[in-house]
């Protein structure tokens, strides 16, 4: 295969279905399940077309149930199977909360290291698609904050085909965030490793270069802050974006060697910023650049209300204004 | 044990009732069918699931109910928002967004809730609702109230953990509650024939010691006489029944649905087992209702729906400022 004909142009969505694809093809232990995942292809078709080609003993519909459906990945993951889960709704998690909490997160932990949960949670996050409550979450921190259990977020069609690879060949649990309005947006994927190596799973990604503030950002709000640079360029502002990828473990690294640079950082999520991962964030990077800062770290998100109605989605999500506000208050320091 | 409903008597039904059930589902329906053709406009913010099809369900159960009694809902509540009274202009705006709607627009389709009313809220979580009726229906036992609450559910919630826990606390408890299994064949797109182990949701009931019944949901006289009997002992100090309502929902699980899941039931459906033309046909051939009646309440109602859109439609957006309120009750 040349090199060319392994560049595809894919949606996120397709790049999470192709890379889903690759995975079960890659190893025959790799089952999916979910509601409406077989037949229906899921809501948002993102297992589509894999039920017929791998059978129903692998892509498997299930009852709606999620705590029962996350308990069974766990007995499948320990008999060697590596399951994939699919939560309909980021907020359709809350019954298998327990299951994840009290078993996935604790399994390996619990035998002093004798089990492994090789398993992939998949949850389409975030709002921006008309949806209401329940449909339109940003759950992260909660499992973030939950030992035992690894947490990403994909922001774009690349790494939605290979982060959902790597993590499938994880051994340890693996919470997979993926931004449900970002899942039409195109952009180039290589399919070909040796062509170029996929970045690993736990590093984070400088996006665009930048000297003056850098944007810590993930899932659906790196777009955001992607546009926000293009705009705050044409005022002669330098951001610098950085895609954490991953939120547990993170990135350290990464961030801190951006901060130090730019002096400056404002964390960007759509959940809530009370306690959300901009928190963490802010006091990792206070405590790691602290004689670097020449301002506070600021933090972007949502407000701390349950998530409005469609009409709101608009004033509730932090977009290129907010962003940019505080950009300004960062630099007014 | 599970019992098939096959009486079909009407005893205790005055002209006068028969008058409210049917304008009961003629509103109900004639609101889901005006819905159907304004959320293809795009006017319509968020996701909204339809109950056409269903109404015998809700009515049937909810004429028996006043306003001691509560009931909780699903993510498919217009039509138990109606039987329970909540106000239909109110309900309109609410699905618009507007600020004028029963919760000032901030519930949506999803979640319009009337407690004046006592109806508990319709709810985007499947299988939220029959825990909290353990709750009210607790609260009008020790209260002495003779009040009973009534949870809603579909075949896909029947499977949550949350229904089953409840239905098992009802029974251990004794309570006054009624849990209505309203099967209409799909959970979004997964055929309960699949999806439920037992042969019927009905079935159930045994493992939790309450009466099973099974109903026709497309006869409402069916709905009302296993329900009339389910709730009187409820009031009497009998506890919990399980009945399950079997019927076909005309539309898809939300509007924009493919459905590319199940045949073309729906038309058979509407022909040959519609719950508005089985009632009309029973009540004009006894004579104990004439078409002009019921002609008269279709005007009336395809009226009361004309408004409540138009109003909704001109009513006013909530404002940026109401973001931020209610979350809390002091700040």
């Amino acid at each position: 295969m040349s090199a060319m004909t392994s560049v595809q142009r894919l949606t996120l969505a397709k790049g999470l279905n192709q890379g889903l694809r690759k995975a079960m093809e890659d190893d025959p232990k790799v089952v999916l399940m979910g509601e409406d995942v077989g037949k229906l292809g899921g809501v948002f078709r993102i297992t589509e077309g894999l039920q017929k080609d791998f059978g129903e003993d692998r892509v498997i519909d299930t009852p709606l149930a999620e705590s029962g459906i996350v308990g069974t990945a766990v007995g499948l993951a320990l008999r060697g199977y590596r399951p994939v889960v699919e939560i309909q709704f980021d907020g359709f998690i809350y019954p298998a909360f327990d299951q994840i909490v009290s078993q996935v997160a604790k399994l390996h932990a619990r035998s002093l290291g004798h089990l492994k949960l090789p398993m992939v949670i998949r949850v389409p996050f975030g709002g921006g698609i008309g949806a209401v409550e329940h449909h339109s979450e940003s759950n992260e921190a909660y499992f973030a904050h939950t030992a035992g259990l690894r947490v990403v977020a994909v922001s774009d069609p690349a790494d939605a085909y290979w982060m959902i690879q790597q993590a499938i060949r994880s051994d340890d649990p693996v919470m997979f965030y993926e931004p449900k309005r970002r899942y039409h947006e195109r952009a180039e994927v290589e399919l070909d490793e040796a062509a170029e190596a996929p970045l690993p799973l736990h590093r984070a990604r400088v996006t665009r270069e930048g000297t003056d503030v850098t944007l810590l950002a993930y899932g659906p709000t790196v777009k955001t802050c992607l546009q926000a640079a293009e705009a705050a360029a044409a005022e002669g502002k330098s951001l610098e974006v950085v895609d954490l990828r991953s939120l547990s473990p993170l990135d350290l690294d990464t961030i801190t060697t951006s901060v130090k640079k730019t002096g400056r950082a404002v964390t960007v999520h759509e959940a809530a910023t009370f306690l959300g991962m901009g928190a963490e964030l802010a006091a990792l990077v206070q405590r790691e650049c602290f004689h670097h800062l020449e301002a506070p770290v600021l933090r972007v998100g949502g407000y701390n209300i349950p998530y409005p109605p469609s009409r709101f989605e608009e004033e509730f999500l932090p977009g290129l204004d907010r962003v940019l506000d505080a950009v300004d208050e960062s630099l007014a320091y | 044990m599970t019992a098939t409903a096959t009486v079909r008597t009407q005893e205790g039904l005055s002209a006068d009732k028969l008058r409210d059930a049917y304008r009961m589902m003629r509103t109900i329906r004639e609101f889901e069918e005006r819905l159907h053709t304004e959320f293809a406009t795009g006017e319509i913010p968020g996701f909204v699931h339809l109950y056409a099809g269903e109404e015998a369900s809700a009515t049937g159960v909810c004429t028996h109910l006043d306003e001691r009694d509560t009931i909780a809902s699903t993510h498919r509540g217009h039509g138990h928002c109606i039987a329970k009274g909540v106000d239909v202009k109110g309900m309109m705006a609410e699905i618009y967004g507007k600020a004028t709607g029963t919760c000032h627009g901030k519930g949506g389709s999803m979640h319009i809730a009337d407690l004046a009313k006592g109806m508990l809220g319709a709810n985007g979580i499947v299988g939220g609702g029959p825990p909290l009726i353990c709750g009210t229906a607790l609260a009008a036992k020790i209260q002495g109230t003779g009040g009973v609450s009534v949870a809603f559910f579909g075949d896909g919630a029947s499977n949550q953990g949350t229904t089953l826990e409840a239905m098992n606390l009802a029974s251990v408890w004794n309570l006054p509650a009624i849990f209505v299994a309203e099967n209409n064949g799909y959970a979004e797109s997964t055929a309960s024939t699949w999806s439920v182990a037992a042969d019927d949701i009905a079935d159930r009931a045994s493992g939790f010691g309450m009466p099973g019944v099974i109903v026709d949901g497309f006869d409402f006289f069916a709905v009302h006489e296993a329900a009339g009997e389910a709730i009187a002992r409820a009031r009497a100090g009998g506890g919990p029944t399980l009945i399950e309502v079997k019927f076909t929902r005309y539309f898809g699980h939300f509007e924009g649905d493919q459905q590319t899941y199940r045949a073309d039931e729906v038309a058979r459906a509407r022909e040959e087992l519609d719950c508005l033309k089985r009632f009309r046909a029973r009540v004009t051939e006894t004579g104990e209702l004439s078409a002009d009646d019921l002609d008269a309440i279709d005007a009336e109602i395809g009226q009361l729906v004309e408004e409540s859109v138009v109003e909704a439609k001109a009513a006013p957006l909530p404002t940026e400022a109401d973001l931020l309120t209610d979350v809390y009750i002091n700040y």
